[in-house]
C-alpha cells in the first residue's frame, strides 16, 4: 500500500500506473517464487478507498491491480449448487437465517469468484485462496442477474 | 443471487396455499370504509367466465363496487381461473358477504366494513414498535439501566408507566409464526398476512408485486388527511418494519422495489439506514440492479439529505418540510457499538445519531403541521442482537427504544392531543433466569451460574445517569438464555469484540457452530434444539404486550389482534368519519 498514493499523485497514464503497480506488488513474492505463481496478493480491508454513506471508491491498488493475476484470502459463502462455476468470497465465515429474513443481506464487502471450469466446492467455513484475473466495474451475470463490481475471472482456488 | 434465495423461501411458503377457492381479503377481514384494496378470486381450475359469479350480499360484484373484475382464463404458472378488481372499497360501513362461484366451486367470506369516529381524539399518533420486544427485554433494560434493591426497582423505565395495555396476538394467515413484515403490515393497514409479505395478501401467483394489495397507514393519511408521515429506525429504511407503512409486496426482500414506494408516498421524515438501496448500481456499494439513483430523485422531490449526525443537526433547521437522513449503507450499528465499544462499523461510520437524537429530529420537524402527523419509530436492533442471542446488545438497544419513548412522552407533555402507541412486532424466546457469577468457584462456567437465592443482584453500575450500564462487562451479570438456538458455543459472557455470530452454514447447507467462538475462555458447546436450517434464535408466537397512553389510548384493551390495532389509530385520527 505504501506506494500507492505516490502513484495516485502522479499523473501517469493508468496502463503505466497499473504496471508500476504490479511490480511493485510483486517485487517481494519474486524474490522467494518464480515470477509465473505470483499473483499480487489482495485483501479485503485494502478494496475500498473512500467508504461513504452515499458509496464507497476503489482503492488505488484496485485501480492499480485492474486486469493482473490476483491472489485474495476469504470464505466461500454457501453456494447455490454443490458445483457450479462461480461463487461469492467473503472476508468473514457467512450465515444467513433462511426463515427469519428471507431477506438476509449479503454482506458489502464481497468478491465474485467465477472458475475456469465448474467444480464441486468445499466446507463453507474454511478459509481459502483465490487466484484469479481482477475484474472492476459494475457487470450484471446473465444467468444469475446478480450484479458484481469486482470480479476475479478464470480463477482457481484451495485451502489456505 | 438474494433474488434467487427470496425465491426459494417464497415456493416453500406457498406450497401450502394450493387446493381450494380462495377470495382476497381473507374471511373475517376489517376494512376501513373508503380504503382501496384489490379483490381477487382464486379459483381452483380453469373455468368458463359465464360461469363465474360473484356476488356481494347477493348483488353483483359490479353493481355494489361500481367496477366489472377482470377475469383471468389462466394464471401465470397454475391451470387455474381467477377474478381481480384492483383499487375497489366500500364507502359505507357495513357486513358484506361475498359469494363467489364458478364451475362447481363455492366459496364465501365475509368482511366487516368500519367507520371511524366522526371527530378524532388525537391530532397526532407516535407509534412505538420495539422489534421484537419482549417481556424478558423491559426486565432486563429495567434491571440494567436502573438497578433493584432488595426486590424492588431503584428506577423505573418510561414504558412502566403507561396507563393502557393489551395483549396482542402477532400470527400470519399462513402459520401461528411470524416475521417483522406481517406482522407491522397488519398494524399499519388493518390487515393480516402472510410471512414476509407487506401491504398485500399473498396470492399464488410467482411475482411478488402482483399480489392483491391493501392500503397502508401512510396512504390513507395522504388520501383522507393534510397530515405530515415520518418514519424513524435503526434498521435500513426499506427493512420490514419501517417499509409496512408505505410498502406493497409479497417479499419483504424487494428493498430496491420498496425504495421506489417510498418515494410514491413521501413521508415527510425518513430518517435510518440503508442508503445501498438508494444507490445506482455502477456506485460501488450499491445494492441496486438498475441505474436509478435515489438520493437525486429524494433531492428532486424537496427532501435535504443528511447522512450523519452532524448533518442531520444542520438539516433539522432548514425548515425545508422534507428531511432524507441515511446514515449507514446497511442497518445502522447498535448502541453499545456506537456509544460504547467502537465495534462492529462504527469505525467506518463514526458519526451515526442514535434512536433518541432522531426522534427529537422527526417530532420538531413533524410538529410544524398544523394538522398533525403520524410517526412510527422502530427500535430496530431489538429483534436483531436478539436472533444470535446478543442479549447485552439486545438490552441496551431496549434501553435506548425506552429511551426514544422519553422524547414522545415530553412531547406529549406539551401536546395532549397526542396519541403514543408502543408495542413489539413478536416476541423472542429469550428469559432471564438469574445472575452468571464470575467469583463463583470452579472451573466451568454453568456453576457460576446463579438461580433463586443464589443469584443475589447483578452489579451493573451507572454512576454517569445516562441510563446505561458505564461497564457491560461486569462480574455478576444478568443470566440470559433462549429457548431455542442452532448449535453454537455459549460464551457466558458479552461479546466484546462485536455483534455474536453463533452459526454458520456449512456445504451441506446445515448450520453448524462457529468455531471462531471455540476457544474463548469457558465457551461450552451447546447442540441445537431447531431445524439445522436456522442460523439463530427464531420469534416466539407468545403475544406481545401494547402499552399506550395519551389521546384515545382506551382504544386498548384486552386481547387484540394487531388488526385491531389499525382500528383504533385510524379511529383516534377520524380517517373514516361515519356519514349519515
Amino acid at each position: 500500500m505504501a506506494a500507492d498514493p505516490i502513484l495516485a499523485q502522479s499523473a501517469l497514464p493508468l496502463s503505466r500506473r497499473q504496471l508500476l503497480a504490479a511490480t511493485g506488488a510483486l517485487a517481494l513474492p519474486v524474490a522467494m517464487r518464480p515470477a509465473y505463481a505470483a499473483p499480487a496478493p489482495l485483501d479485503f480491508s485494502e478494496l475500498y478507498g473512500k467508504v461513504s454513506v452515499l458509496g464507497l471508491s476503489f482503492s488505488d491498488k484496485v485501480k492499480a491491480l485492474k486486469g493482473q493475476e490476483v491472489a485474495m484470502r476469504g470464505f466461500m459463502a454457501p453456494p447455490l449448487k454443490a458445483e457450479a462455476d462461480f461463487f461469492v468470497l467473503t472476508e468473514i465465515p457467512m450465515s444467513i437465517c433462511p426463515f427469519c429474513s428471507s431477506d438476509a443481506d449479503w454482506p458489502d464487502n464481497i468478491v465474485v469468484i467465477y472458475l475456469d471450469r465448474a467444480q464441486t466446492f468445499e466446507q463453507a467455513n474454511a478459509l481459502i485462496e483465490v487466484r484469479g484475473t481482477l475484474e472492476v466495474g459494475s457487470w450484471t451475470d446473465p444467468n444469475t442477474g446478480f450484479v458484481s463490481l469486482l470480479r476475479l475471472r478464470r480463477a482457481s482456488f484451495r485451502k489456505a | 443471487m438474494r433474488r434467487l434465495l427470496a425465491a426459494l423461501a417464497l415456493s416453500t411458503a406457498l406450497a401450502g396455499t394450493a387446493g381450494a377457492t380462495a377470495i382476497y381479503p381473507l374471511d373475517r377481514a376489517t376494512i376501513l370504509a373508503g380504503s382501496p384494496f384489490d379483490l381477487k378470486v382464486e379459483f381452483d381450475k380453469e373455468v368458463q367466465p359465464q360461469d363465474v359469479s360473484i356476488t356481494i350480499n347477493g348483488q353483483p360484484v359490479e353493481q355494489v363496487l361500481g367496477k366489472k373484475p377482470d377475469f383471468i382464463a389462466k394464471e401465470e404458472g397454475v391451470n387455474a381461473s381467477a377474478v381481480l378488481l384492483r383499487a375497489a372499497a366500500f364507502p359505507k360501513p357495513g357486513t358484506y358477504k361475498v359469494e363467489a362461484k364458478a364451475g362447481g366451486e363455492t366459496k364465501t367470506v365475509t368482511w366487516d366494513v368500519y367507520a371511524t369516529a366522526a371527530t378524532p381524539k388525537a391530532k397526532n399518533v407516535i407509534f412505538f414498535l420495539g422489534d421484537g420486544l419482549s417481556v424478558a427485554h423491559r426486565t432486563g433494560a429495567r434491571l440494567m439501566s436502573k438497578g433493584m434493591t432488595e426486590g424492588k426497582a431503584n428506577g423505573r423505565l418510561n414504558i412502566d408507566d403507561f396507563e393502557r395495555m393489551a395483549f396482542i396476538g402477532t400470527s400470519s394467515t399462513n402459520a401461528i409464526a411470524t416475521d417483522s413484515a406481517n406482522t407491522m403490515s397488519a398494524y399499519m393497514t388493518g390487515h393480516k398476512t402472510a410471512v414476509n409479505a407487506l401491504g398485500v395478501y399473498a396470492d399464488r401467483t410467482k411475482s411478488t408485486l402482483d399480489d392483491p394489495k391493501v392500503e397502508t397507514i401512510a396512504e390513507a393519511i395522504r388520501r383522507t388527511s393534510k397530515k405530515s408521515v415520518g418514519i424513524v429506525t435503526g434498521a435500513e429504511v426499506e427493512d420490514a418494519t419501517p417499509a409496512a407503512v408505505v410498502a406493497h409486496t409479497r417479499a419483504r426482500a424487494d428493498k430496491a422495489d420498496i425504495v421506489g414506494m417510498m418515494l410514491d408516498v413521501k413521508p415527510d421524515v425518513v430518517l435510518g439506514g440503508g442508503s445501498a438501496y438508494f444507490l445506482p448500481k455502477t456506485t460501488p456499494g450499491s445494492k441496486r440492479k438498475d441505474d436509478k439513483d435515489y438520493i437525486q430523485l429524494f433531492k428532486d422531490a424537496g427532501y435535504t439529505l443528511a447522512t450523519d449526525k452532524t448533518e442531520l443537526a444542520s438539516a433539522a433547521g432548514t425548515n425545508t418540510g422534507k428531511i432524507l437522513g441515511l446514515f449507514h449503507p446497511a442497518n445502522m450499528d447498535v448502541t453499545l457499538d456506537r456509544e460504547f465499544l467502537k465495534k462492529g462499523t462504527v469505525e467506518k461510520f463514526p458519526n451515526q445519531p442514535g434512536l433518541v437524537e432522531m426522534t427529537k429530529v422527526a417530532l420538531n420537524q413533524l410538529a410544524k403541521n398544523p394538522d398533525g402527523f403520524f410517526l412510527m419509530v422502530e427500535g430496530a436492533s431489538i429483534d436483531k442482537m436478539s436472533h444470535p442471542m446478543d442479549w447485552e446488545r439486545a438490552l441496551f438497544e431496549t434501553i435506548e427504544f425506552d429511551q426514544a419513548v422519553g422524547v414522545g412522552i415530553e412531547f406529549l407533555k406539551t401536546h395532549p392531543d397526542t396519541l403514543i402507541v408502543v408495542t413489539g412486532d413478536h416476541t423472542h424466546g429469550i428469559s432471564i433466569i438469574g445472575t452468571i457469577d464470575d467469583n463463583k468457584p470452579g472451573p466451568d462456567m454453568r456453576d457460576k451460574v446463579g438461580v433463586y437465592a443464589d443469584a443475589g443482584f447483578p452489579n451493573y453500575e451507572d454512576k454517569n445517569g445516562d441510563g446505561f450500564p458505564d461497564k457491560v462487562d461486569v462480574s455478576r451479570r444478568l443470566a440470559v438464555f433462549a429457548s431455542n438456538y442452532p448449535d453454537y458455543y455459549e460464551t457466558w459472557r458479552p461479546k466484546m469484540d462485536g455483534p455474536f455470530d453463533p452459526a454458520v452454514q456449512n456445504e451441506k447447507k446445515q448450520y453448524v457452530a462457529n468455531e471462531a467462538y471455540k476457544n474463548v475462555p469457558g465457551a461450552t458447546f451447546r447442540e441445537g434444539n431447531l431445524p439445522r436450517s436456522a442460523d439463530t434464535a427464531v420469534h416466539a408466537v407468545d403475544d406481545v404486550v401494547l402499552q399506550a397512553t395519551g389521546a384515545g389510548a382506551d382504544g386498548f384493551k384486552g386481547y387484540m389482534e394487531e388488526s385491531d390495532v389499525y382500528r383504533v389509530l385510524v379511529d383516534v385520527m377520524a380517517l373514516a368519519p361515519a356519514k349519515n
